[in-house]
Parts: C-alpha cells; sequence; structure tokens
C-alpha cells in the first residue's frame, strides 16, 4: 500500500496547550480515515496542519508525496476540503462559489460547467444553484460546501465533520456518495467527526484521538473487538458493585446514577446471574459494543454527543457573533 | 494562465458583492454627497476661491473623498471575509498571495472608480466642466489614488481581529486624509502646522492634481502629483503583497 500521507512527530502548540501532540500517522491511498474524537481533541488542528493552513509547532508531514513544509502549493492542488465553520460567500449563489472555486482551482475551462453540474447533482442542489446561499439552510450550504471540495477532482478529500447537522436522509446519501467517489475515483478520504455512527458506517480505519494524542487506531471493528465482550446496560435501584466487580466475565464496570454499563464476556450466558446479583433491575439492554464504548475503554470519558442541528446554529451563532 | 483565472475569480467575486450590496455603495456616496450639496451649497452661496463657486472649488476633493472612503472601507472589509470563514476557501486555493492580494486590489480600486464615476455625472450637473483629456486623466488619477487606498484598507483590515477597531482608523485615519488634503480649501498659503500634514497627505496630490485637470488651477504640476501618488500607491502595494504573504 502506498502511503498517501504521513506525519513524523507532527505537533501543534497553542501557548501552554499541547493541542497535537507528536502525532505519526500514515494513511493509506484509497481508504477512508477517520480521526474520531470530541470536541477539543486535537482532530481539527490536525486536518489544518496537513492542509497547510496552519504551521506546525514541530514535526513535519508529507500529503501526496509533498511535503507540507516545503511545498504548500502542491499539496494544496491536490487535496479538497470541506470545512468546519461554513466557507462559502453568502452573497453570491451556489453556482457562483462553484465557479470561483473552478476558477481558483484550475479546473480546465471546458470541463467548468460539466463539473460544476456534477456535483450539483450529487448533493441535489440542482434546482437551488441560483438562489444566493444567504437563503439556504445550513444543511444545504454544508452539501453547497462539499460540492465544492469535490469540484476539482481531488486527490485528497478532508472532510471536517462532514455530516453535522444534516439530516438523516441527507447524511445517507452522502455517506453513499463519499463510498462511491472513493470506490470509482480512487479518492482517498479523511474525515475528522464525533459521530461514533459516521465512523463506523464510513470508515476502513479510526484513529481514536483525545487531548492531542491517538489512542488507538484500528479498523472500527478491530477496535470493537478489543473493548472484548457485550455491552450490558442497567438501571438499577441501590446497585451493587462490589460483587459484580468480582466476576471474571466483568471486563469493565462504570456507574452514573443509578445506570450501570458493564463489558461482560459471553453476555447472554451470564445475564441472569448479574441480575441476581446486582439488586433491583429497572431495565436492561444488551448490546454489541459501538465505537463509543470503545472510546470510553480507551480514555475513560464518553464522547459527548451534539445533537446534529443544534450544533450547526451554535457554530453559526458563534461565527456571527465572532467566536 | 491559473493565475490569472484567480485573479478573474477575485474580481468577478466583487463585482458580483458591488452588484448586490447596493446599500454599502450608496452608502458610501451619501457622505460626500452631503459635503458637496450641502456644505458645498451654503458655503458656495456666499463664497468664491481661485475665481470658480466654491461648490465647483471643491469638487475634485470632494471626488477623491469619494474614492478615499469607499478604499479603506473595501479593504477593511476583509475582516468580514476572515469572519465568514470565506476567506479560508481563497486562502486555502492553490493561488500566489500575490495574486490574491492583486485579485482584491483591483476589484477594490474598480469599485471605487464606479463611485467616481457617478460623482463625475454629477459633478457635470453642478457645473464643472471636463474635456475628455482631463476626464481620461481624471480616471487615471482616480484609479492610482484608490489602489494605495485599497492597499492600505487591506493592510489594516488583515491585521485586525475584529471591526471594533473600525471607529479608531476612521477617526485618526479616513477623516484625517480627508481634511489635511486641500479638499475644502487652498493650500497655497497654509500657516506650517497645517502645511506640513498637507504636504505627508497622500489624498493632497490626488485632490491637487485633480484640481488641475478640472479647473486648471494646481499648486504642483499634475505630472508630478501622479508620480507621488504612484510612488505612494507603489509602497502600499508591495506592503500589502507582503502582508497577505504572511496572512494564515
Amino acid at each position: 500500500m502506498v502511503s498517501t500521507i504521513e506525519t513524523e512527530s507532527l505537533s501543534k502548540k497553542y501557548g501552554d496547550l499541547l493541542a497535537v501532540d507528536q502525532l505519526d500517522l500514515k494513511i493509506d491511498a484509497g481508504e477512508i480515515f477517520g480521526l474520531l474524537g470530541p470536541n477539543g481533541a486535537g482532530k481539527t488542528t490536525t486536518l489544518s496542519m496537513l492542509a497547510t493552513l496552519l504551521k506546525p509547532t514541530s514535526g513535519t508531514g508529507r500529503v501526496n508525496g509533498y511535503d507540507i513544509l516545503k511545498e504548500p502549493d502542491e499539496v494544496r492542488r491536490s487535496i479538497g476540503i470541506v470545512f468546519q465553520d461554513p466557507s462559502s460567500d453568502d452573497i453570491l449563489t451556489g453556482w457562483e462559489n462553484l465557479y470561483l472555486h473552478s476558477l481558483m482551482f484550475h479546473v480546465p475551462k471546458n470541463e467548468r460547467k460539466q463539473r460544476i453540474d456534477h456535483v450539483l447533482a450529487l448533493v441535489d442542489l440542482q434546482d437551488r444553484a441560483n438562489d444566493i446561499v444567504k437563503k439556504y439552510s445550513g444543511g444545504m450550504r454544508r452539501r453547497l460546501e462539499l460540492a465544492r471540495g469535490l469540484l476539482h477532482n481531488p486527490r485528497i478529500l478532508f472532510l471536517d465533520e462532514p455530516t453535522l447537522g444534516l439530516d438523516p436522509q441527507t447524511r445517507e446519501h452522502i455517506w453513499q456518495y463519499i463510498e462511491n467517489l472513493v470506490k470509482l475515483e480512487k479518492v482517498t478520504v479523511i474525515i475528522t467527526t464525533h459521530y461514533m455512527d459516521e465512523a463506523d458506517r464510513l470508515c476502513n480505519r479510526v484513529a481514536i484521538i483525545d487531548h492531542g494524542k491517538i489512542v488507538a487506531l484500528d479498523k472500527p471493528s478491530a477496535l470493537k473487538a478489543k473493548v472484548g465482550g457485550e455491552i450490558v446496560k442497567l438501571r438499577v435501584r441501590d446497585p451493587k458493585l462490589e460483587p459484580i466487580k468480582e466476576l471474571d466475565y466483568v471486563l469493565s464496570v462504570s456507574q452514573s446514577g443509578s445506570t450501570l454499563l458493564l463489558t461482560v464476556q459471553g453476555a447472554s450466558a451470564h445475564l441472569q446471574e448479574i441480575l441476581n446479583m446486582v439488586g433491583q433491575v429497572e431495565s436492561v439492554e444488551v448490546r454489541s459494543p459501538t465505537l463509543n464504548d470503545v472510546f470510553l475503554h480507551y480514555t475513560g470519558s464518553e464522547i459527548r454527543e451534539e445533537s446534529g442541528e443544534g450544533g450547526v446554529f451554535e457554530r453559526i451563532a458563534r461565527v456571527r457573533s465572532g467566536r | 494562465m491559473g493565475e490569472l483565472e484567480g485573479f478573474y475569480a477575485l474580481w468577478y467575486r466583487e463585482m458580483k458583492v458591488f452588484t448586490r450590496e447596493r446599500s454599502r455603495v450608496v452608502s458610501s456616496l451619501v457622505t460626500p454627497l452631503l459635503w458637496l450639496v450641502v456644505f458645498g451649497g451654503g458655503l458656495g452661496s456666499a463664497v468664491s476661491l481661485g475665481g470658480v463657486n466654491y461648490q465647483v472649488f471643491i469638487f475634485p476633493g470632494i471626488l477623491a473623498m469619494t474614492i478615499l472612503f469607499s478604499s479603506v472601507f473595501f479593504g477593511l472589509y476583509i475582516v468580514w471575509d476572515k469572519k465568514i470563514d470565506f476567506f479560508k476557501e481563497v486562502l486555502v486555493a492553490p493561488l500566489s498571495r500575490t495574486t490574491i492580494f492583486a485579485g482584491k486590489m483591483v476589484g477594490g480600486s474598480i469599485d471605487a472608480l464606479l463611485q467616481g464615476g457617478a460623482m463625475l455625472i454629477l459633478g457635470y450637473f453642478l457645473g464643472v466642466s471636463y474635456n475628455l483629456v482631463a476626464l481620461v486623466l481624471s480616471f487615471v488619477f482616480m484609479f492610482v489614488l484608490a489602489s494605495a487606498l485599497v492597499s492600505l484598507g487591506l493592510i489594516i483590515g488583515s491585521n485586525m481581529e475584529s471591526v471594533e477597531g473600525f471607529q479608531l482608523i476612521i477617526s485618526f485615519l479616513v477623516f484625517p486624509m480627508f481634511f489635511f488634503s486641500g479638499a475644502l480649501f487652498p493650500i497655497d498659503n497654509l500657516p506650517p502646522y497645517l502645511l506640513i500634514f498637507t504636504v505627508i497627505d497622500p489624498v493632497t496630490y490626488a485632490v491637487d492634481g485633480l484640481r488641475g485637470l478640472m479647473l486648471g488651477s494646481s499648486q504642483l504640476p499634475i505630472a508630478l502629483n501622479l508620480m507621488v501618488l504612484a510612488g505612494f500607491a507603489g509602497v502600499m502595494i508591495a506592503i500589502g503583497t507582503w502582508t497577505f504573504r504572511r496572512l494564515k
């Protein structure tokens, strides 16, 4: 496998805060690679450094074979980016935004119209192409920006929280498209996300990142297997934890209020025994581990899920008020 | 070729914004109009200077003011661009920073020229007469002045994080540049404390040159005015390009 992205001890410091800490990454051509972590984990900072928007404090990396420090122009020409915050011009129409991008990213003149129509169709914005972006919903705006990122046929596409704020149908649509793109055009996709389902659904490999460090990196299935069992979620009045912790098939126990979260080997065989010991059980749920459990497993804390729409509006509000 | 298209893209964007944000265009014409019509008309009813009605006398100065305000504000507008993150999309494009700067600078200068053109039409109705040569050279003066001042605005704007500093820049830079330029008074007999600032103020040379072209009365030769202005523009463009290269 050829690595399209390689970093060596990539680090970024903001004052005393170490946003990205000695990151060593190898990303293969043609894969969908996820950087998964909570807000502030260093995902966007990593992406910005790879896209040559930010200079690393130390360390370096190569993107498509180009050095991010020495050959930023070559790096930029070979990548597409969809930013987390809105970055389309809201005074222009959707079509004009794409046209501008095609000019700035050197799409050949005879392909421009066809490429623009193509990407507009991918995000179902043909009908709204001539509307001013100010009139778009947050979701439409993201779709436009996604289309824009793909416009110049980049070999790597960076997506910073790509489906933040999109409705489920559109998310599914975009996920399918991203998968198709990788299959048909051999594009490598790097996604940052804090959505577990997104990482699980899309990514060939996921790096779980926390406090600027990679705490785990593998296929989603392998990561989930590392949790080592099923997840048993119990609601118990006056839970008795001590005897549960003694059981050798219970791998981990965590408690928040009356809710217990257990990792259990062979949960179906042992469930009755656990129920007998733990106290007065109000509800039981047994499920396979999700990436959320993986995250919990590695970091000891849960990723807080933001509600999609709220996230977008918060972001817009933050942008409007000057962050 | 690619750089040229990028340049065109930036200019295209500015033209679209110009035609859509009409309120911005109109409001930047209001201040010079008030000066010209109210101040010029009011004082002109009693005063004439250099053999012409006061309103006509200040017209070249008000024209320079129109360019001054719209150019500097255009440049400062980059603070908003940065805010909506649209500028990030431009900065990440595989374009040289010189091209990005040039596209912005020319786009803004043409905005300012269009507004200057509107003022010129108005001037005609106020009784200022221009021959073709004067008209063409006036546009040259306005363009050089605009390119210098858009660059100045871009330099300041790209070093600003928020719009809070706007008032400071208007009070301490834009208005002094207007008042010291001799837009409202003849500069041939100024007290020394005023003369110093007038000589330093680059807008002075635009006002004097335009006054020479339109009214036939300038303190300095028109060519010298243009050279000083061009020198100022050259320095501003150089600093602006350098500033953009360092932009993150």
